[in-house]
């Protein structure tokens, strides 16, 4: 049953989970799910140009993510338009470029869906190379990162106040979720790599107790929900991509119910009396 | 009382003739002070006077549009800012949050929270405290790194009367034992701190300075709060030689109208420098208008003795 090509799958999938787990953390912490959705329909139009100007696929992916992010980041200090309209912007405009440009492109041949929704079982030793060489990358930049990063998501001002350069944080977080979307296209696609970014973050929500724990525990849940959705779509012949974010959601849900334990009840009636400041 | 201001050392920061402006408007403009190690300065003003915006630009955390501020440098911050709302998805105990911008000792976070009383709550996640113990909590966090400048924006909001005198108490006790220099915002136009050493009333630039008015030295007071109390708040109270005008623009004693008011635009009668002066006797020479809220002496006489008397 374990072919060679489900390994690697398996192999591959587990290293972006744990690489995405910290991260995602951050996209919910900073309420940034939009924003890293809009960077991964960007990817498509990064697609077309690699296509367009015979680039490497995944350097391009990563220019065009980080390009995006930065003119975000432009948009948003000119501040004419609502954050939330921007990236309503940008994000649609950049996928329908992109499928435009595809389109116009009659002498390729480029499969689509394998692009929006991933390829999992089609990844190649390479590309486990390259997620676990990616990934621990990111990692070791999070780590160092790490205090400036906390600390910024609390309060910007607050951190720059005392000696940290949030504004300089910020970007290279931006570069780590662009690398990261590129990393992930392939492996879940680009319409999916949100929802591995946010689910197994929110899923260790309620088990942590602290900002590290989070994170640590958003990478072991994703690896989980990686490894149950591929052995769910081998079992029942469904798309890998798909299958591996249904598992992620089971686990969400999961984590909703209340085994037994006070601690929940407790949390709820202080969530709904308020605390916030 | 020692005398902490040293006037030879170089000041911590100072501020020279600095002016943010947003969006085509000053939010504040021509603003001149300095804080020194172990001096405490007031900053009073009503709302939108630009208060939190001088003392972000006196950390650096805005850039002046006009004039510019000098820090010294390796200075460390502590910073209490007026606003801080902390996502519910982010698992943060009190404890976690004192070394959120530095590293610390566990000596020392229990020594800070310990001082602002809230050395049970070090476990609690910051979402469930109350306003108060919150704001203990990043009072807490600031002053555990040893700050050389402490910037306290509105530090007593949601706390209690008698918790507000023990923050108080906690404030000067930190500038006697550390020595940093502290910049405090107040969120009450008429009640400062005793142990400040200069007042300085914003509104869209600086309207005056000074030391506050002892009036917790007068047998009344001591008699009515207590000599606790009295150590503790000070009335300030001053006057104005020119009127805010609902248009933004500025009347001033000598009748002209200008559209905005700083020092050296030549209305001022010198007493705009930084001369100690204590000013509670002559009210009747200048003109307050209903919108001026600077702090005016009809306020300090409604100043609730009942109420706030039993501490």
């Amino acid at each position: 049953m374990f072919d060679d090509f489900f390994t690697r799958a398996l192999i591959a999938g587990i290293g972006l989970a744990i690489t995405v787990g910290p991260l995602g953390c951050f996209v919910i912490w900073r309420r940034m799910a939009y924003f890293g959705d809009t960077m991964a329909h960007s990817a498509l139009l990064g697609v077309a140009l690699s296509l367009l100007f015979n680039l490497n696929l995944m350097l391009s992916v990563f220019i065009v993510a980080a390009a995006v992010s930065l003119l975000l980041l432009l948009l948003q200090k000119r501040g004419a338009l609502s954050t939330d309209a921007l990236l309503g912007i940008l994000s649609h405009s950049a996928l329908s470029i992109g499928l435009v440009m595809v389109a116009f492109m009659t002498w390729v041949r480029i499969d689509l869906v394998g692009f929006l929704f991933g390829d999992i079982l089609a990844v190649s030793e390479a590309d486990i190379d390259l997620v676990w060489g990616g990934g621990i990358l990111v990692l070791a930049a999070i780590v160092y990162l790490w205090r400036p990063l906390l600390a910024s998501t609390v309060n910007a001002e607050l951190a720059e106040a005392e000696g940290l350069q949030p504004e300089r944080t910020r970007l290279y977080f931006m570069l780590l979720m662009a690398l990261v979307i590129a990393i992930a296209m392939k492996i879940v696609g680009i319409l999916l790599i949100t929802s591995l970014l946010i689910i197994p973050a929110a899923t260790a929500r309620r088990f942590a107790t602290s900002p590290e724990i989070m994170a640590m525990l958003a990478s072991v849940i994703g690896a989980l929900a990686v490894t149950g959705g591929l052995f769910g779509s081998l079992h029942f012949d469904t798309p890998s991509g798909p299958s591996i974010v249904v598992a992620a959601m089971g686990l969400f849900v999961l984590s909703l119910l209340p085994f037994g334990r006070k601690t929940q009840t407790e949390t709820a009636i202080h969530s709904t009396h308020g605390g916030h400041h | 009382m020692l005398n902490f201001r040293k006037t030879d050392q170089a000041p911590l920061v100072s501020l020279n003739n600095t002016g943010v402006r947003r969006n085509g408007r000053w939010l504040v403009r021509g603003v001149e002070f300095s804080i020194s190690r172990g001096e405490i300065v007031t900053l009073i003003g009503p709302n939108g006077s630009g208060k939190s915006t001088t003392a972000k630009a006196a950390i650096g955390v805005l850039k002046p549009d006009e004039g510019w501020v000098e820090k010294l440098p390796g200075l460390k911050v502590g910073y209490v800012p007026q606003k801080l709302a902390i996502d519910w998805t982010l698992p943060l105990t009190v404890e976690r949050l004192m070394t959120l911008t530095g590293p610390l000792k566990g000596r020392e976070v229990e020594e800070a929270l310990h001082s602002t009383g809230i050395a049970h709550l070090a476990r609690a996640e910051v979402q469930h405290l109350s306003g108060g113990e919150f704001q203990r909590a990043l009072l807490a966090r600031a002053i555990a790194r040893k700050p050389d400048l402490l910037v306290l924006d509105e530090p007593v909001q949601g706390v209690d009367f008698s918790g507000e005198i023990a923050l108080y108490d906690l404030i000067k006790s930190i500038r006697n034992r550390t020595g940093c220099g502290i910049l405090l915002i107040s969120h009450d136009l008429h009640v400062v701190m005793a142990e400040t050493d200069t007042v300085i009333c914003l509104n869209g630039h600086v309207c005056c300075r000074g030391t506050p008015q002892m009036v917790s030295q007068s047998p009344e007071y001591l008699k009515l709060f207590g000599s606790r109390a009295a150590q503790t708040l000070a009335v300030y109270s001053h006057d104005h030689d020119h009127t805010h005008l609902p248009d933004g623009r500025v009347r001033h004693a000598d009748g002209s109208i200008t559209q905005y008011c700083h020092p050296d635009d030549g209305h001022h009668h010198g007493d705009h420098a930084h001369d100690d002066h204590a000013h509670d006797h002559d009210h009747a020479g200048h003109v307050h208008g209903p919108d001026c809220g600077c702090g005016h002496k009809s306020r300090l006489q409604g100043f609730d003795n009942k109420e706030r008397g039993r501490v």
